[in-house]
This record gives C-alpha cells, structure tokens and sequence, in this order.
C-alpha cells in the first residue's frame, strides 16, 4: 500500500514511498506521483534498459514485463504499480547464461542500433507466455471456423504471421523486424 | 576465433550489450547533481516573441531555471544557424525553441514548461509548398554541391520529336527520420572544459561546432557517443539539443540531461522535404531514351537552404543524350529540411523508376529490359567511366530469384477475392562518397592490437566491421583486435552519413594496420612486442581525390502487393533486393543494412508523410501514433542478395556504401506492383488507402 | 504535468464518494488514454483515484443468457475469454484489432469505453478545440482532417470515437453500468456516447462522479458476426473506418441484423436504416450494398475524409456478405 510521506503542497502530498520489485529486488522509494515506471527505473534506480523512444504508449521501447504482463512503462504510474514486480530486459539472463531469446536475437541479427531491443525481448516473451496461455491475436482464427483455430484456451502456435502481428506493438526503425520474427520463431515451442 | 574470410558474418561487438540492456545511450549517462531540461517551442508560425512570463513556472516545486532569449548564454554562430537557438526574439518557424525550463526531475521540467507563459508578435506566414509559388528560385547548388541545373544536347526538342512519350508530375508529403531513440544530450562542464554524451552520427562534427559555439579550443570539448539508437541523417548534423543542454550545464554549474520529446522533434530535427518532381521521357519505339527532364520543386526554410538534389539520379542512371535536371526551392516558413536516408535518390528515384515503369507500359516493353536497353556505358552526366557497375546483373539475378518470367505483364490480371495481386521493380543506385579521416593503431603489452578511430555506430555494425578490416590488415585473428570508437578525443573522423562511413574509417584503419603491421615485422615480428608500437593514419588528400570515375553502388528491387479492392488497404508480400555494392565487408550485418533500407522504402511507399498544417504551419503528424512507420505486421517475406564487384577504384577493401541504397527505388517498385495490380497510376506518396480507394471506386 | 494527489480506492463506494467532493479527481484505470492526455497537458486533474484494483474483474453470467464484464477486465483478457470467443466473436475481433499487445493488457474495458478521440487538434493545447476548450473553435474543420467525421458532427466538432471495443458493443446491444453516489443505472451501449452538437466536450453521458463498473451483454444475438477494421497500417493503427455486424440468414432472407460503423462519427455509429432496409430482405451483396448506401446517404464528409464513404459501404458489405455465406475473407499480405 502506498505511504504518503512529503508534506502536501496545495493541499494534497503530490509524492508517494512505494515499492517496486524490480528483477527480483525490493527498491523502496519516494516518487512524484507524476513518475513513471519507465522513468523510475531510468532516473531513480539506474535500470536504463528500458527506453523512451516516445513516451505515449506508440513504440514499445518501454516494454517491461509487470507481474508477468508485458506493459507500456511510460504509461503506467509508479504509485499505481507500488509492490507490483517488474522484470526488464537487465532481469532476462540466469545469472552469465543469456536468455534464449537473447542468444537468438544475436544469432540472427534481430536489431540494428540497438536501442528498441530491450522492449522487443521483453515484448517476446511476453508474446510467448500469451500464446502458451491460449491467447489470441488478431490473426488467430476464430473457434469453429476450421483452417487449424486452436480450442479456446490451448496454446496458439507462434507461426511467423503470428509473431508479426503479436510483435507490432514494438516498432524498430531500423527494419530489423525479419530478423527479430526469426529470432523469435526459433525459440517458440 | 580464427582469421575470419573477408565479408565474414562476424557478430555484433557491442552485441551482448544491447541485449542484456547494458548499452548505454546518450540520456542514460546522470551524472551526480544532474538537472533535467525540457525545451519550449514556439507556437506560432512566424514572429517575435515579445514576453516570457516564468513566474508561474519558476514557482513550481522543483523549478531551477527558465532560459530564453533574454538570458540563456551568447553563443558565437556555428556554420549551422539551427544551432543558435535562444539567441534572439525572432521566431522562423513553429516548433523553433524559445525557451528551455531546467529542474530538478524530469517530471518538474516537462510540468514548468506547460507553465510557462509565452507572448508572441505574430506576423503573416507562409508554408504550404505549391507548383507555381511565388518564392520559388534556382539555387546555384543543390544538397551535397550538386549543381541545381544540368542541361545536354536539345532536351526540348529531341522531346518534342520522341516517338513515345511520358510526361508525369510525381508528389511526395515531408517525410520523418523518426530514429527509436529521440535526440538527447547529457552536458556537464568543469571549469572551462565541457564533456556532452550526445546521440548523433558523428562527434567530431558536434565537439567542432560546440568550441565554436562556445568559443572553446576543440580540445576542451569532449563529446562521447559511444551507442547512439539510429539516426537516419537527423543526427548527421548537430543539432539543438547539444546546445541547450551545454548552455543550460553552464547557466546552472551542473550537469544537465536534455532528451527531445518525440512530438517536438519533426520541427528540430530536419525532415524529408516535400518534393513535386516533373518527369519527361522520351524514347523511340523499342525504348531507346532520346529526352530525360527531371524538374524538382522543393521547400526549404527561412533558416537556412537545404536543397533535396532529387533530380541527381537522372544524371547517372540512363542513358540520355538529350537531358535536363533542374532543382527549385521556395524558402517558407517551415522547419529547417535536412537528410534523411538517401536524401535526392530516395525521392528522385521514385519519381525517375516510377516514369520508367510508365514508359515500359506505353511502349509495351517489359520494365526490366527497358533499363537494360538504356544501360549507359559511361555516366551520362560527366562522360566519366563507371569503376563498376552491375545494374544489369542486379536486374536480371533479381528478376531470376523473383520469378519475374511468370509475370502476365497486363494490368489487374491477378485476383484472390478481393485483393488485388501485382507486381514491381526499380532500380537502385547510391553513390560511393568517402571523406578523409584520422586513425591510430598500436600494440598492446601483453598481446593484441588497439585501433582507435572516432567512428560512430548508429546500428550499421560499424565497430564490428571495422575490427574486422583491421583484423585483415594486420593479418591477425579479429579477436585480436581492441576498437575504440564513439568519442571526440579519438583520431577525428567523419560522421555516419552518406553511406560513407565504412569506407571513409575504414580507410584510414587500413592504412594505420598496413603501418603498424610494418613496425612490428621491422621489431622482429613479435605478436607481442616489448614496447608499444604506434602507427597513425591520415588519409586527407587521398579519400578526398578527385576519382576519373564515376563511381556508384546499383541494385534492383522487386515487388509483390496486395490491393484490397474495397478497402484500398495495400500490403506488401514480397521484398527482394539484388545490389552491386562493391565488397560487403560483413554478410550479416550488411544484409541487415539493406533488409533495413527496403523497409524504410516500404513505410515511404504506403504509410509515411506528414501534411503541411497551412493555419498553424506545423507537421501535423508528429507522433509516431499519427506518423505512421511500419510494424512488423507490415513487413513481409524479404530477401537482400548481392553480387560481388571486384573494384579497385575504391578504397582499400573494396566497398561502396550500403547504408542507404534498400530504400532507393523501394518506394518505385511498390508503385509500380499497384499499378500492376491495379491498372491505376498513383503519382503521390504515400498511398495510403484513401488515396488508393479514391481510383478504384 | 502539474502535481496531483493520488489515492488508491479501496472499494467502489469510496472511490466514488472521493471524486464527488473533489471537482478535479479523476478515476484512473489503466492510464493508457489518461497518462498520454495528462502528458499532453490535455488533462490536467489535481487528484488520481486509483480503481484499477477494484474487483471489478469478472466475466461472469447473470442469468437470462447475459454476460456480465467488470470495467476492469482487461482487453487482452477479454478478448482470449472462452466464452467471448465462442459466442461474441465480433468483440473479440474488435478488442484485437485494437492498440497492441502492451496497450491491451493494460487497458480495462471501462478505460476503452472512456478513452478520448485521437483528433491532433483535441491533443495539440497550443491550438484552439471546442472539445478541450469550449469556445475556443475547431481547426479541424477546414484544416487537418482525414482521419476524422462524416456523420453527425456538428459546426463545434468532427471528432471521431477511437474505440474499437465501443462499436462492438453498439452492434451487440450491450449496455454499459454506472454508478454514482445515488446508485447505479444502466445504459444502452448505443446511448452511452453521444453526438457533439453543441457540447463537444461531453463525449459520453457518463457524469464526473459516476464510475463505470460493468459492461453487460445480452444473449448472444442468432447467427454470426465479425469485425473488419481498415487502417493505414497492418497493426498498431486507428480504423480508417470499422465495421461491427451480426447477421442471421435463414432461407436467403435476412432474418436479424446489427450493424454498426466505427471511425466515422463522433460515437459509434449503430446503422439502424440499413437495418430497417435489410430485415427481409434477400442476403445478396446487392441488398447489403443499398442498406449501406441508405445509411450513409447522411454522411456529411469534410474536404478530405470523402473517402471513408465508399470505404465504409465497401466494410459493410463485405463483412456482411462473408457472414451470409460462410467464406473467410482472405487475409492481406499473407
């Protein structure tokens, strides 16, 4: 639950001591309510993984995983994401031992300058978890129609139209995006 | 490692930085004491600003400073007049910085610019770009020294006399680099000496323009990039942000973090400028061209002439004894254009591949062979030789993996339901530019190389392909080789920009390994020797020689789309692209390169512009939800293959750029597929389905 | 941004009684609309009642064949329900068509229901909108516009509703539950949001302390339905124009049909005289063709949004014609 702590300023406290769960760590913290998750963990915890690239929610840089979801950091308040956990892209690898997915993003060149990589990865395994929980997109077929619908709640099969669709959230002005569906089609199940 | 063959697909260095998020960018350096600064742009199209009312602003929890023309530092003028920012009241354009608040958060920054309160004397404006405007001129010169006029032979009448005509007005809508990662600088200063992280293309450049600015020797200016998230020719140049941020540093005396928000930058940061090309052709009736007339109208701003050299292309792609490519501007109250990818043949190209298409279909000639047939033997501007040139070998691999012989040339022949099938090709072509840079090279006690050079890597893989040449120069396993790159105190170098920058480092790489190389034989040959050995390289009066050829990277790109009859949606299925390119000095990142470039062809194709805002005079899509840029969803089965050139008119490792050529003659073979699918000749870009709904109803 | 307060609700009756006294608070749910707009400087609200806590999260039958969603559901979760996708399939389709991936599992079916237009006007506070600043004129009008209305707006605003989710909904009869201090009413999806008229500023009937709790469906509707969306891109983009229908064919005649537009007007637009035109009548393109053109005979399109006319008739009958007979449509681009 949210504390607040700084002395009101009009008449309400504008500032809030939460806590995050950052890759695993607990960070106790006093943020301006007005703080995202993106900029807290950029400007209050030194975690620079994840990017601003528009800071509107309109290119997926941002992406974390929040209590396993991914989500749009520079959309969601601090405050409202206190005790909530969070992983990004430094909370991937098991200790030296890359994600698989990071190792495939190098395996095929999935990125260019680097800098929409952190939110594609968290943005992948978003995608995988989703799809291993039988959700769908806008291109999985409906139930009942034939040409290979999933039943309701079995996983969907990751194929490349499906990683494109379910990966447009995260935009890459490079153009790495064949690479990046590669690299994402060789880990998926 | 092993020694790797040249063109080896090595790795990215940098790579496990950037996907463990370790890569540290240009606004993710805070410094302790850091101050956040967020900019304030005019809202007006023209005028004076007459007050700035900050005491609302300067109230705010957190607020440290307001900066405008009436306080911010004097700065002596830097070759670039974008760079004097908060020097004066008068406003050029909308969206030109008046002020800048600095606080102690970022939140309280962005919350004392809305609380800034900005009077303006507004005078009438100008901006909307027309055919017959009344500004319009002839500039001498064209971007990149380009002459605006190029005038062979009797264009008039050997047009007039042609039996087979083509004469078609091609538009295109301002277009926006829109890199992932914003422009930001971190500035700090120490007595007189200033260090800035800097998101651009080229350090050298901005460490010279700030001691100008700053009136400081450039040694006291350090400015580090080390990754820098894309850039696409905004950053090519620097740009305000680096001067607000080092002006705001020493205002305060402490370190300030300045990131562009997105929607500001179409206004700061340069643009593709809106172009309306006239293409004449005229050819005899098995497809000789006798005319070539391409006429530019383009826009700059009241700041500075930038002329987008659109027409260039058609002094070299065709042969064309009778020709005339001319360029005007008209200077309107608009943002400052700049490059972005491919600045003159993205744009003069779609209009030049896109004639060529129409002309197959008057004369009822395949695409393919009409090029083939107008295939020159030495560039038809100059009269020079070519050093190499494989356009026709790129056209015909590409039509071969394409399966171009299938095709049923006649328009709208293929239909699934309601979608539309067709299909395209242009040609590409880029020229090699090279310029003169600095590197050093020396032994490492205990073993290995260090090479240093003030390259930048905006996500071309210039650190991976570098150690890679000097790998191969010294003659040694590229695991061997230490490579510093992305700060100003390093041998200065030229930016990443017209797709030189391989070359023109690599150069200088070369030569200082090649010396290097030479000292450690003459020592005895030790792969590690007891003292450091040094080797220095300056290629100032060699890469910038006048070359007797012309020398130009071709390539050939195809297209297949679908047209949803009812919809007018158009999606692209396939993308190949098949280039000459001289050597490719890494298969793997070079093929991200080009697949990189076809997909910025396909958003300029179908999705990206921006409209002139004729009331307010600002780009009206500013965002990247209204500014559309492809999703992944967008972009389909793609293929970038390449042919090897053997060019000894080069450089030392044989390359041409590759940078920019994918999205040259992208845009051309998309138009040309809906044409084919559709039997409609869209001349307008993008063709956004409103546009194309509008022909097929 | 100026500094607000912010508390989280414990329960909805707190919630509501908090933002009743404070005439600035407002309810915050996914933020995914309201974080960019306060961003925008667009909204500006001295207080944040947090309910996206609330228990409002089930999807739950409430008898009588009706399905009841909590406002707080989130669109990617109601989209992949079991039960959305086996029998409401058009608002499955329509959540998905929507946003991205991030955006739905942060944004709750109220917050879409509530998520403000996209017009560049309305977001730019450095240019007039009678939207966000009653009186001060729409510059859309007569300047940028393409994007925007062509039915039902007024003199005061050509805005158009961004969601994807609300024209569904208009399509299936849903009904939408506020509550306020006084206790709860329910409202027809179709009335929930309003035309401009001369108060562009009110998008929705809902008032500033009522909370939206809960979307209700009813039974489903006999025969089939979809969503088809056209967008500039393939993803990650606004509808040009959407069609929402439901459609029963029995014997070749047109038993029952719904039909709704979306990015056409200032609220989803339910197309009640093509459905007067098409009850009976036999299900042929042709039928469907003159029901939509008799519904957009009203279209009033701007300078440059003519376009989403024949866009919009195009929608329809093709979406309603793959509904008459079985056939998928093809996907672009694959």
């Amino acid at each position: 639950m949210a504390t607040t702590s700084t002395p009101p300023v009009e008449h309400r406290p504008t500032a809030s001591q939460i806590t995050l769960r950052v890759n695993g760590a607990a960070h106790r913290l006093t943020v301006d309510h007005r703080t995202t998750v993106l900029d807290a963990l950029r400007e209050h915890l030194g975690l620079i993984g994840a990017k601003k690239g528009c800071d509107h929610g309109q290119c997926g840089a941002c992406t974390v995983l929040i209590d396993g979801h991914r989500i749009n950091s520079c959309l969601t308040l601090a405050v409202a994401a206190d005790g909530a956990q969070i992983t990004t892209v430094e909370g991937l690898s098991d200790g030296e031992q890359p994600h698989p997915l990071q190792r495939a993003f190098l395996d095929h060149d999935g990125f260019q300058c680097g800098y929409c990589t952190p939110g594609q990865l968290c943005s992948a395994i978003g995608v995988l978890a989703e799809a291993a929980d039988g959700h769908p997109s806008h291109v999985t077929p409906l139930p009942g129609t034939g040409s290979g619908a999933p039943p309701p709640g079995s996983p969907v099969p990751l194929t490349s139209s499906e990683i494109r669709e379910r990966m447009s959230g995260n935009l890459c002005r490079c153009g790495a995006y064949t690479n990046i569906v590669d690299a994402i089609e060789e880990v998926a199940p | 490692m092993s020694h790797p063959e040249p063109g080896a697909p090595l790795g990215r260095l940098e790579g496990q930085l950037k996907v463990t998020g370790a890569a540290r960018y240009a606004a993710e350096y805070t410094p302790r004491g850091t101050a956040y600064a967020w900019p304030v742009p005019a809202t007006i199209a023209r005028g004076t600003v007459t007050a700035v009312h900050d005491t609302d602003a300067l109230a705010m929890p957190g607020a440290l400073a307001v900066l405008s023309h009436h306080n911010a530092p004097r700065v002596t003028p830097a070759d670039d007049p974008v760079l004097s920012v908060l020097q004066n009241a008068h406003v050029p354009h909308r969206g030109w910085y008046v002020a800048l608040a600095i606080a102690e958060s970022l939140e309280a920054a962005r919350g004392m610019a809305a609380a800034l309160h900005i009077d303006y004397a507004a005078d009438e404006h100008d901006v909307v770009l027309t055919e017959g405007h009344a500004r319009l001129y002839e500039p001498e010169l064209a971007n990149g020294g380009h002459p605006a006029r190029r005038e062979h032979g009797d264009f008039d009448a050997a047009y007039a006399s042609a039996a087979v005509r083509v004469d078609a007005t091609y538009t295109m809508a301002a277009q926006h680099n829109h890199p992932m990662e914003p422009h930001a600088s971190t500035a700090e200063w120490d007595g007189d000496r200033l260090t800035v992280y800097d998101s651009n293309q080229g350090s050298t450049k901005v460490r010279d323009a700030l001691a100008t600015l700053f009136e400081l020797r450039p040694e006291q200016v350090t400015v580090v990039s080390e990754h820098v998230g894309g850039g696409f020719g905004s950053k090519g140049t620097p740009r305000p942000q680096v001067v607000l941020a080092a002006m705001a540093a020493r205002q305060l005396r402490r370190p300030v973090k300045l990131a562009l928000p997105r929607n500001q930058l179409a206004a700061v940061v340069g643009h593709r400028a809106p172009t309306v090309q006239r293409l004449r052709i005229g050819a005899d009736r098995k497809g000789g061209i006798s005319a070539l007339g391409h006429e530019i109208i383009t826009h700059t701003s009241t700041v500075r002439e930038f002329v987008e050299q659109a027409a260039t292309p058609s002094r070299t792609m065709y042969t064309a004894p009778n020709s005339r490519t001319t360029h005007q501007v008209a200077a309107l109250d608009v943002p400052t254009p700049s490059w972005m990818r491919a600045p003159g043949e993205a744009s003069g190209m779609y209009a030049l591949e896109s004639a060529m298409d129409e002309l197959a279909v008057a004369l009822g000639m395949d695409p393919v062979e009409l090029r083939v047939r107008n295939d020159p033997a030495i560039e038809p501007d100059t009269g020079k030789p070519f050093s190499s040139r494989h356009l026709v070998e790129c056209l015909r691999e590409g039509a071969r993996r394409f399966g171009w012989e299938e095709r049923d040339p006649r328009p709208r022949s293929r239909r699934e339901g309601s979608l539309l099938i067709g299909t395209g090709v242009a040609s590409a072509t880029y020229p090699v530019l090279v310029s003169p840079s600095m590197a050093e090279a020396c032994t490492v006690p205990g073993g290995g190389y260090r090479v240093r050079v003030n390259a930048t890597d905006i996500g071309t893989g210039a650190r991976t392909v570098l150690a890679q040449v000097a790998a191969d120069a010294l003659g040694v396993p590229v695991d061997h080789v230490l490579i510093d790159i992305g700060r100003s105190d390093l041998p200065a170098a030229p930016l990443a920009g017209g797709s030189s920058g391989t070359a023109s480092w690599g150069w200088a790489v070369h030569h200082a390994c090649r010396r290097l190389r030479a000292l450690v034989m003459e020592a005895g040959g030790a792969e590690t020797p007891t003292t450091t050995l040094r080797a220095f390289a300056d290629t100032s009066g060699e890469a910038d020689a006048e070359s007797p050829y012309a020398r130009h990277a071709f390539g050939a790109h195809f297209a297949e789309v679908a047209v949803d009859a009812d919809t007018g949606e158009t999606r692209v299925r396939r993308l190949l692209g098949v280039y000459a390119a001289g050597r490719i000095l890494n298969s793997r990142t070079g093929h991200s390169q080009f697949i990189g470039g076809m997909v910025m062809g396909l958003g300029m194709a179908l999705l990206e512009g921006s409209t002139m805002d004729p009331s307010f005079g600002d780009f009206a899509e500013r965002d990247l939800a209204s500014y559309h840029v492809p999703t992944c969803a967008d972009t389909p089965a793609m293929e970038a293959h390449w042919i090897d050139e053997d060019d000894r008119h080069l450089n030392p490792m044989g390359s041409k750029g590759i940078g920019e050529i994918g999205i040259v003659g992208t845009a051309a073979a998309i138009g040309n597929a809906v044409h084919h699918a559709t039997g409609v000749r869209l001349r307008e870009l993008p063709m956004t389905p409103d546009k194309v709904l509008a022909h097929l109803n | 941004m100026r500094p607000f307060g912010y508390v989280r609700a414990d329960d909805v009756e707190t919630a509501i009684a908090t933002v009743a006294t404070e005439p600035d608070a407002r309810f915050l749910g996914g933020g995914t609309n309201l974080v960019d707009l306060m961003k925008l400087g667009v909204e500006r609200p001295g207080l944040l009642v947090d309910v996206s806590r609330l228990p409002l999260t089930g999807i739950d039958p409430v008898g009588d064949g009706k399905l009841r969603i909590g406002a707080n559901v989130r669109n990617s979760d109601l989209a992949a329900h079991p039960l959305i996708r086996a029998r409401y399939p058009v608002l499955s389709q329509a959540l998905l068509a929507g946003a991205s991936g991030q955006l739905r599992n942060a944004a709750t079916t109220g917050g879409n229901l509530l998520q403000r237009t996209r017009c560049l006007y309305f977001q730019d506070v450095s240019k007039p909108c009678n939207k966000r600043a009653p009186g001060s004129g729409c510059p859309a009008r007569e300047g940028i516009h393409r994007d925007l209305a062509v039915l039902g707006h007024s003199e005061h605003c050509v805005a158009t509703n961004p969601s994807d989710l609300a024209v569904a909904l208009a399509a299936l009869d849903a009904s939408v539950v506020l509550r306020g201090p006084d206790g709860e009413r329910t409202v027809a999806a179709t009335a929930f949001h309003r035309l401009p008229a001369d108060l562009p500023e009110r998008d929705t009937v809902i008032a500033h302390d009522e909370l939206l709790t809960a979307v209700e469906l009813p039974a489903p509707p006999p025969g089939r339905s979809a969503y088809r969306k056209a967008r500039d891109r393939a993803s990650y983009a606004f509808a040009l124009a959407s069609v929402a229908a439901v459609l029963d064919v029995q014997g070749g005649t047109v038993r029952e049909v719904r039909l709704a537009f979306g990015g056409l007007a200032h609220k989803p637009w339910r197309a009640t005289v093509a459905e007067q035109a098409l009850l009976g009548a036999p299900a042929t393109e042709e039928s469907f063709r003159h029901a939509a053109d008799a519904e957009l005979a009203a279209a009033r399109p701007l300078r440059d949004n003519g376009f989403k006319v024949p866009l919009a008739r195009n929608l329809a009958v093709r979406v309603l014609a793959s509904l008459a007979d079985a056939n998928h449509m093809p996907q672009l681009g694959s």
